[in-house]
């Protein structure tokens, strides 16, 4: 009796201590996460220049997205940037497979194509709007010395601005899913290669039907980050496209919500737009964890 | 190794310096630009060794923009969030995987939940609310929520936690009489350290390289980051399309980065595989 007292006080207080322990996080949770997520829904629904006071107008904010043709550009051009996560996908397993053998020098080499992911996204944007520049950049003189030809006006022609983007995209995030290929790689047990190699199975046979379908899981998962990190580029087009770029042909959509929120201080129509977005992400997301069960193979 | 194969790893060589060459191109082509003169950086074609040779561009650059004040404030906040902020972090992670108490799936499902929410959607109400405050131009707003903890630190302290606290240690502890919070003091925190050193790894790449948060938030000068400094100096400090010296401000932004992930790369690889990517 008293045992069982003595040890529910106990479990009692370890609870308490538990509680105590996750508190901070919690608390935080309600106040940067659920409470500002809240608001902002109210706020959409609003019309507000943080200056004279704050009008409800019900459903005005939505429908002039609707109209906008702002709108429509930034979530062409956010979509239009998708394509960068294939390319990568594709040159970084490339690399990954090349890098996975016991030469001299290799970590040396992989620290080298993991730089341009640590550096910071604003001096690298800097160092690309030089690279880019028409006359005078780096690109288009190899582009001269290699083709015989004038390269584009990369970020001042509308057509342009994007692939430069997604170019600049592929130098910083290649080494980053490089990295992850190559530790999906090394976790693959070779029982299965010297299992095909006896049944004569060709190079390609076993990349393609060993290699590809046991690294799924980790083509999922670039693939889910990529959205979800595509879906919320900024930095890169704050510097390359000022003013969203030629025709508006540069600005995302948190570029876009940005200028909105902080620029003309609308701050009602840039909770709209950005629980948009959120919704857009969150949708996006599920398709991708629904058709995961189709293809992703768990071992 | 038969021939076959040594001819492959040569291919692989081969294609992965070439490959590295375009990697590091970009910085090359950086840091020559940033020791040309202005007249010289429109040379046709383009010099790989600048010729005159100057180191002008850095030293004029540090005197006109207050980089130093900028290196200041982004160490101010990394600091103040990484040790507030892992240590919470940690003590959540810590009753995550070693305890019971009612609600907890529940509790740790919604916090995970707000891995979901993007920062553009919550940023305009927090900005409102920091504004009451009159915490807009000070580093406040950058600095106090990071010490709330983060859930990505929580959910990957607690992955690494259940596997490596043997339950029956702090057991141990608590019958020789120690209290909850010093069990997690000496048990936890020292079995922890290298997912802590992994997480202060990434955490300070998060920060230091965080555009849109500081840009929102910091207008003057003085509490400016480096990045949001670097972001304005071509209007406000050098010439437009002076580009020597906004290579040389680019590379010293980027130098530090550089430095602390050549020093630190061990606890970049071990993050990757305590994550459970690797396996």
């Amino acid at each position: 009796m008293t045992n069982t007292r003595i040890l529910t006080g106990f479990k009692r207080r370890e609870m308490i201590w538990s509680y105590s322990f996750i508190a901070i996080p919690v608390i935080g949770f309600f106040i940067f996460g659920l409470a500002p997520l809240m608001s902002s829904l109210v706020l959409s629904f609003m019309d507000w220049d943080l200056i004279t006071p704050a009008k409800w107008n019900g459903t005005e904010n939505y429908k002039e997205m609707v109209l906008d043709e702002k709108f429509y550009k930034s979530l062409y051009n956010t979509f239009y940037l998708l394509i960068g996560i294939p390319i990568g996908m594709f040159f970084s397993l490339l690399l990954a497979i090349l890098m996975n053998r016991k030469l001299k020098g290799i970590s040396f080499l992989r620290t080298i194509y993991y730089i341009p992911v640590i550096s910071p996204i604003i001096a690298v944007s800097l160092l690309w709007q030089w690279l880019l520049n028409y006359d005078y950049g780096l690109i288009n003189d190899w582009i001269w010395k290699i083709f015989g030809i004038q390269g584009p006006n990369w970020l001042g022609d509308p057509n342009w601005i994007k692939p430069s983007f997604v170019l600049m995209g592929l130098w910083g995030g290649i080494g980053g899913t490089m990295v992850l290929y190559l530790a999906g790689l090394q976790a693959i047990s070779s029982v299965y290669y010297e299992a095909a190699e006896v049944d004569g199975a060709s190079r390609w046979h076993r990349l393609r039907y060993i290699t590809f379908p046991l690294l799924s899981p980790i083509h999922f998962f670039v693939v889910v980050m990529g959205i979800i990190g595509t879906f919320q580029s900024f930095s890169q087009m704050y510097i390359l496209a000022t003013d969203g770029g030629p025709e508006y042909s540069g600005a995302t959509i948190v570029f876009y919500i940005f200028s909105e929120a902080f620029k003309y201080f609308n701050m009602g129509y840039a909770s709209a737009v950005a629980w948009v977005l959120g919704i857009l992400i969150l949708i996006l997301t599920l398709i991708q964890f629904k058709l995961s069960k189709r293809w992703v193979y768990h071992e | 190794m038969n021939r076959d194969q040594r001819f492959t790893n040569l291919v692989a060589y081969f294609i992965l310096l070439a490959g590295s060459f375009l990697m590091l191109a970009p910085f090359f082509w950086t840091i020559s630009t940033s020791f040309k003169t202005q007249e010289h950086v429109f040379d046709l074609p383009p010099k790989w060794i600048p010729d005159p040779f100057t180191f002008i561009n850095y030293l004029d650059v540090w005197n006109k923009a207050p980089l130093l004040t900028g290196f200041m404030n982004s160490a101010i906040i990394v600091v103040c969030v990484l040790s507030v902020g892992l240590f919470v972090s940690a003590m959540a992670a810590y009753a995550f995987s070693k305890f019971e108490f009612p609600f907890k799936e529940v509790i740790f499902i919604c916090l995970l939940g707000t891995m979901m929410i993007p920062y553009s959607v919550v940023m305009i109400p927090q900005f409102i609310g920091f504004s009451y405050l009159n915490w807009v131009d000070t580093l406040l707003p950058l600095i106090v929520p990071g010490l709330f903890g983060n859930i990505v630190t929580i959910f990957f302290f607690r992955q690494f936690m259940q596997g490596s606290i043997p339950t029956e240690l702090i057991d141990a502890a608590k019958i020789d009489g120690a209290s909850f919070f010093r069990t997690f003091i000496i048990i936890a925190l020292p079995i922890a350290k290298p997912a802590i050193a992994a997480q202060a790894a990434l955490g300070f790449m998060g920060i230091w390289n965080d555009f849109l948060g500081p840009v929102i938030y910091l207008h003057s000068p003085e509490v400016q980051t480096i990045q949001v400094l670097i972001a304005s100096l071509q209007s406000n400090y050098i010439s437009q399309a002076n580009y020597p010296k906004l290579m040389s401000a680019s590379l010293i932004a980027l130098a530090p980065v550089v430095l602390v992930f050549f020093f630190c790369q061990r606890y970049f690889i071990e993050s990757l595989s305590i994550s459970g990517l690797k396996g």
